[in-house]
């Protein structure tokens, strides 16, 4: 361990990120997320990376691929009107399979809606953003030292499935201050690269798992990144339906099919709770508070706070829903979470709803009111 | 104590973010308590309303707003009319009487520290937010003097250690003066 220091979120996402190899970071600069970048401009060049403040969004995303098709582990960051914008390259990053990693520090509203304040507007977002049947993997920190277990583990799940990674922080937890050491290394996962003869790598063969080898370009392996549906040796396959089939089930597939090595949990006095509360993020930390003060007066409460986001943790919801009375999702949006939460409890437990959507998080007591309702 | 409550606020400028993150550190570094210092401020960097709120407790801080603030340090009368309120009733307001000439009518333990004619005293306007730091030392009980005084050096740029450690001593000394003559 390192001393102990009094760490911002985005401080201690930075340094995760860097701890788990991170070299290359373009941005633009945009609140509540800035500090990830203005870090990242003072860091990179001191460890041999490269920080380029780009011209605009687009031009962000699109330099942290073309850095990611090189070899470096890439990042950007940015809040939701700069990921809105990024949604075409991401999609891109996607359907190409090039691993990197994006922020998205959350705020209030549609567009550009409520720059300094906290949301958790951005869930489907993060899910939906770009169009097509794709995967979909998102983390979400509750303080500052999970920015940076965060942080680790979107880079090491990005290079393991080869797929642009979603990290939602908010504008409370980017801006709050804890005290954390991190550790002085972190476990480190590399893309997948191959080890076969030049002449004979087939860009897009996938392995056992669904991940083909990658090759930085530059090495003498040669191939090309396609945003049309392409065969294995990626080249476009536009009117191939057998070839469009098989891509389209290999890319959802080759995540939804180890989401459990994704599902990450966090389990508060779930044991004999009655009352669970599904919740992440910012709003997780009211909920916890509300979740202990009800247990001191009697009320079996509980909380699921889900730091995997994406995939979603059904088979975590599903152990619940059979044996609460009732689930509470609390939220700081009007619902995102709520009809996920429902697909999977399919009746077997009353799903109830609390938000928040004013740019505050929500007081433990408004939840804790909740609770009592449903007890 | 299991959870205190502070608010440091004032304009932006006023330096009073980097007092919260001080008192955190002297609090989450220095004592080894549970701390969590969020901050609130407007689009202008400059002139505009903010406020820094350091919550410290026994045990791990979850929620990291204020539900009752136990300490305001207000340098500006805006922050003053908007915070003196969530003040606990034996709450303790310490403010700095340039800016803020209108108390809150309710009774409350106000504590006038001239942060800002020290600091100008001193030569060094800019350290108003240490001055204000040493008072809240010797009135708020919250965390020592040593660990405030290590926390300020530690924070300041280089060759501003000592100003700043002058400032927050003045306020320090002052304050303690206040103390004495309130009991």
């Amino acid at each position: 361990m390192t001393t102990p220091r009094l760490l911002q979120g985005n401080e201690a996402l930075v340094e995760g990120a860097l701890a788990a190899g991170v070299r290359f970071f373009a941005g633009y600069p945009i609140t509540p997320a800035t500090e990830i970048l203005e870090l990242m401009a003072r860091k990179l060049p001191r460890l041999g990376g490269k920080f380029i403040q780009m011209e605009d969004e687009l031009g962000s995303m699109g330099a942290v691929i073309g850095a990611s098709v090189a070899g470096a582990k890439a990042m950007t960051a940015s809040s939701g009107p700069g990921i809105s914008l990024k949604q075409e390259n991401i999609g891109f990053a996607i359907i190409a399979e090039i691993p990197c990693v994006v922020v998205n520090v959350m705020r209030g509203g549609p567009s550009t809606g409520m720059p300094t304040l906290p949301s958790q507007m951005d869930v489907m977002q993060a899910k939906w953003g770009a169009h097509g049947d794709h995967p979909a993997i998102a983390l979400a920190p509750w303080s500052v030292e999970e920015c940076f277990t965060t942080a680790v583990r979107a880079v090491n799940l990005a290079e393991r499935f080869r797929t642009p990674v979603t990290l939602l922080s908010d504008a409370e937890i980017a801006h709050m201050r804890e005290v954390y050491a991190p550790p002085e290394s972190v476990e480190t996962i590399d893309r997948p690269r191959p080890n076969c003869p030049r002449e004979e790598y087939v860009p897009y063969r996938p392995d056992e798992r669904g991940i083909p080898a990658m090759a930085d370009f530059g090495s003498g392996y040669r191939w090309h990144p396609d945003s049309n549906c392409h065969d294995e040796y990626g080249f476009p396959a536009t009117n191939n339906h057998a070839v469009g089939d098989k891509l389209v089930r290999r890319l959802v597939g080759k995540v939804n099919d180890y989401a459990e090595e994704i599902h990450w949990l966090s389990e508060e006095r779930l044991e004999d709770a009655e009352i669970v509360v599904f919740a992440f993020g910012s709003v997780a930390r009211s909920a916890s508070e509300a979740v202990d003060v009800a247990r001191s007066q009697g009320i079996k409460a509980g909380l699921l706070r889900p730091i995997s986001i994406w995939p979603f943790p059904d088979p975590a919801v599903a152990k619940v829903a059979a044996r609460a009375k009732a689930i509470l999702v609390a939220e700081g949006n009007l619902g995102q979470l709520l009809g996920e939460v429902q697909r999977v409890a399919a009746g077997r437990c009353p799903v109830a709803h609390f938000s928040r959507v004013d740019g505050l998080i929500p007081r433990p007591e408004q939840i804790l009111a909740r609770i009592k309702e449903l007890a | 104590m299991k959870r205190y409550e502070a608010r440091l606020s004032g304009l932006g400028g006023q330096g009073v973010i980097l007092a919260g993150i001080i008192l955190a550190e002297a609090a989450g570094i220095h004592e080894g308590r549970q701390v969590v210092q969020t901050q609130s401020y407007g689009p202008e960097s400059r002139g505009s309303a903010c406020k820094c709120d350091v919550i410290i407790g026994d045990e791990p801080v979850k929620y990291p707003g204020v539900y009752r603030l136990n300490l305001l340090v207000a340098l500006s009368q805006d922050a003053c009319d908007k915070y003196a309120r969530d003040l606990v009733p034996d709450g303790l307001l310490i403010y700095d009487p340039l800016y803020v000439k209108n108390l809150p009518e309710r009774p409350l333990r106000a504590c006038a520290v001239k942060a800002t004619e020290t600091a100008e005293g001193l030569g060094r306007k800019i350290a108003a937010n240490m001055v204000a730091l040493g008072a809240v030392a010797a009135l708020a009980g919250l965390v020592s003097a040593d660990s405030l005084a290590r926390a300020v050096a530690a924070r300041s740029p280089r060759g501003t250690a000592e100003g700043n450690l002058a400032a927050f001593r003045a306020g320090l000394a002052a304050a303690r003066e206040l103390r004495s003559a309130i009991s």
